[in-house]
């Protein structure tokens, strides 16, 4: 509850402070602050310290797991604001309301990793969706950043409508958005036959879902979106928010789907070979490193999905360290992105003579998006496909998987090929040295991360 | 009234808006399909909602406020609706003020 309220009212907070102060470092210094007092009672509420004693009629519960990813989001959250927070200056004039956006975003964040009513699902995902369409658009003068915003909001709302059609159907069949009032019709526990509306209630769910999160057949706007918006905030939403969206889809699992998980199998497992196998192999043909990014995200997506297809505890650690992982590389190789004036794979050739430190740093990302071992995306990945091993059917889908992650080492390291083994010298913008400390130091938790998993994942039972 | 002539109704409005949507060109036109899809869906919220409530006055086991969160529903759709229409439309507007139509087919400069 700590997290939900004070990143509302740090929203408020960064709209006056850019009424009464033009000075932008001052804007971006009170946004890092309040990140860090956000972040700071988000952990303290693990250990049992609230501020705010608000009942919620069971609508939301506290639980370590929701609590334990806020305050990964929140963490990447203040990495990304430490790299890219000049950036943000740099897209338009309205930079106090940009960190306010994201602050209401946080807050949705925050209210999707606890919901336990379809209600609160369905408004964390508009509190989140919503700011996201301004951010998306907010390069007004350039036309891709204004194709990029409509093409969102139009998707995101048309998903928006079919998630409602399906939250009613449900309601219909079972008279209840509690996701308990929901769990024993689904399981058949009630004595009550499935009915039709139930039924297509949730398949309209897990639609709308899947568009969310951006899995195959429903991705088609992700790569539009992440290219034409702002490459600040296709970093943020390309982490931070596809994260949360996945741990509301799974908390949605746990609860709604119950039982019936068995049956959702085959559609998951559908959707997973898709979601891979676009990803991928479409990724592989891009000429530019941000549209790569934007396919190499819905690759890593189709691995998220193992989480639900899996199933277990394994699935349930595993997302955790998935999204630190994921979040923390893609923030990285994206701040050295918005460094670099060209976009394209030429466009970094010979990083590695004129910025060794970029260079190095960002190899580190890639290799951690990759799954290399000794880098958090190995054990992240590791802890995917064991879940799915774990549960014992479709063998071959994790097969498949392992032969997807092959591909994609091959457009990761085209971008590592450009950087040290291509002539030719790489344009960037100004580089500060503080830019590269926080680089250095971002790469080394990746490569934590990477040694010691338990480290985070301890934090899950203390 | 059977519930059913509710459903069917409410189903043919979301699916008239899902039509819409995948087939009209026109930003504005497409964006009120969406709003007919949100207002089918509040629709049948109203005509479930009122359906549980029969269910408790037949039964008065049940408690009293059965169906009730159902309506309570419908204005949260409402107030996220307004929020969305008054983003939408100004998306909508610097569009247009950048290229002079409000047509879709105008958004391929990002396929390459």
């Amino acid at each position: 509850m700590n997290a939900i309220i004070i990143s509302a009212i740090l929203g408020v907070v960064m709209m006056y402070s850019g009424v009464l102060t033009k000075n932008t470092s001052a804007i971006r210094n009170v946004a890092i602050v309040g990140l860090i007092v956000l972040l700071g009672l988000n952990m303290a509420e693990g250990c049992g310290y609230q501020l705010f004693h608000i009942n919620t009629k069971g609508m939301m519960s506290f639980e370590k797991y929701g609590l334990l990813f806020n305050s990964i989001a929140f963490a990447s959250t203040l990495i990304y604001f430490l790299l890219s927070g000049r950036d943000v200056e740099k897209v338009g004039v309205y930079v106090a309301e940009y960190f306010a956006l994201i602050f209401f975003i946080l807050c949705g964040v925050a209210i999707v990793t606890s919901f336990n009513s379809l209600l609160l699902l369905f408004i964390g995902i508009e509190i989140i969706s919503i700011p996201l369409y301004i951010l998306t658009g907010a390069d007004k003068r350039n036309l891709k950043s204004n194709e990029a915003s409509l093409k969102y909001f139009l998707m995101g709302s048309f998903s928006t409508g079919i998630m409602l059609m399906g939250i009613t159907l449900i309601f219909g069949a079972t008279g209840s958005f509690m996701l308990k009032g929901i769990a024993p019709l689904v399981t058949g526990a009630a004595d009550a036959p499935l009915n039709v509306w139930l039924v297509s209630g949730l398949l309209l769910l897990f639609i709308s879902m899947a568009f969310k999160v951006s899995a195959a057949p429903f991705h088609f706007w992700t790569p539009d979106v992440y290219d034409g918006a702002p490459s600040v905030f296709t970093s943020f939403m390309a982490t931070i928010v596809k994260a949360a969206i996945f741990v509301a889809f799974l908390r949605l699992f746990d609860g709604a789907y119950g039982e019936m998980k068995g049956a959702w199998q085959s559609i998951i497992s559908i959707t997973i070979l898709l979601t891979l196998f676009i990803g991928n192999i479409t990724a592989v043909f891009q000429q530019s490193v941000k549209r790569m990014l934007a396919y190499s995200s819905i690759a890593q997506a189709g691995f998220m999905l193992f989480a639900l297809f899996g199933f277990n505890e394994f699935a349930k650690e595993g997302i955790i360290l998935y999204a630190a992982a994921y979040s923390l590389a893609t923030i990285g190789i994206f701040a050295i992105l918005i460094k670099m004036k060209d976009y394209t794979f030429e466009g970094y050739n010979g990083l590695g003579k004129s910025q060794p430190v970029l260079a190095a740093t960002n190899t580190i990302f890639l290799l951690s998006l990759a799954g290399i071992p000794l880098t958090a995306g190995f054990f992240a990945k590791y802890y995917m496909l064991a879940a799915a091993i774990k549960n014992g059917t479709q063998f071959w889908l994790v097969i498949f998987a392992v032969l997807c992650a092959a591909v994609s080492v091959y457009y990761y390291f085209r971008v590592i090929q450009s950087m040290y083994f291509k002539t030719g010298n790489a344009e960037t913008t100004t580089i500060t040295p503080a830019f590269k400390y926080v680089l250095i130091v971002l790469a080394g938790i990746v490569i934590l991360l990477g040694v010691f998993p338990q480290l985070l994942l301890s934090q899950l039972y203390f | 009234m059977p519930i059913n002539y509710y459903i069917i109704t409410a189903i043919a409005l979301f699916c008239i808006g899902i039509t819409g949507v995948l087939t009209r060109r026109n930003a504005i036109i497409i964006f009120m399909c969406i709003e007919i899809m949100l207002n089918a869906v509040n629709l049948l919220l109203v005509a479930f909602s009122k359906m549980f409530h029969m269910a408790y006055l037949a039964d008065p086991a049940k408690a009293a406020t059965s169906g009730i969160d159902g309506q309570l529903f419908v204005f949260f759709i409402m107030v996220v609706a307004a929020a969305e229409v008054s983003v939408g439309l100004a998306i909508i507007v610097m569009m247009y003020r950048n290229t002079h139509s409000v047509d879709v087919n105008f958004l391929n400069r990002l396929k390459n």
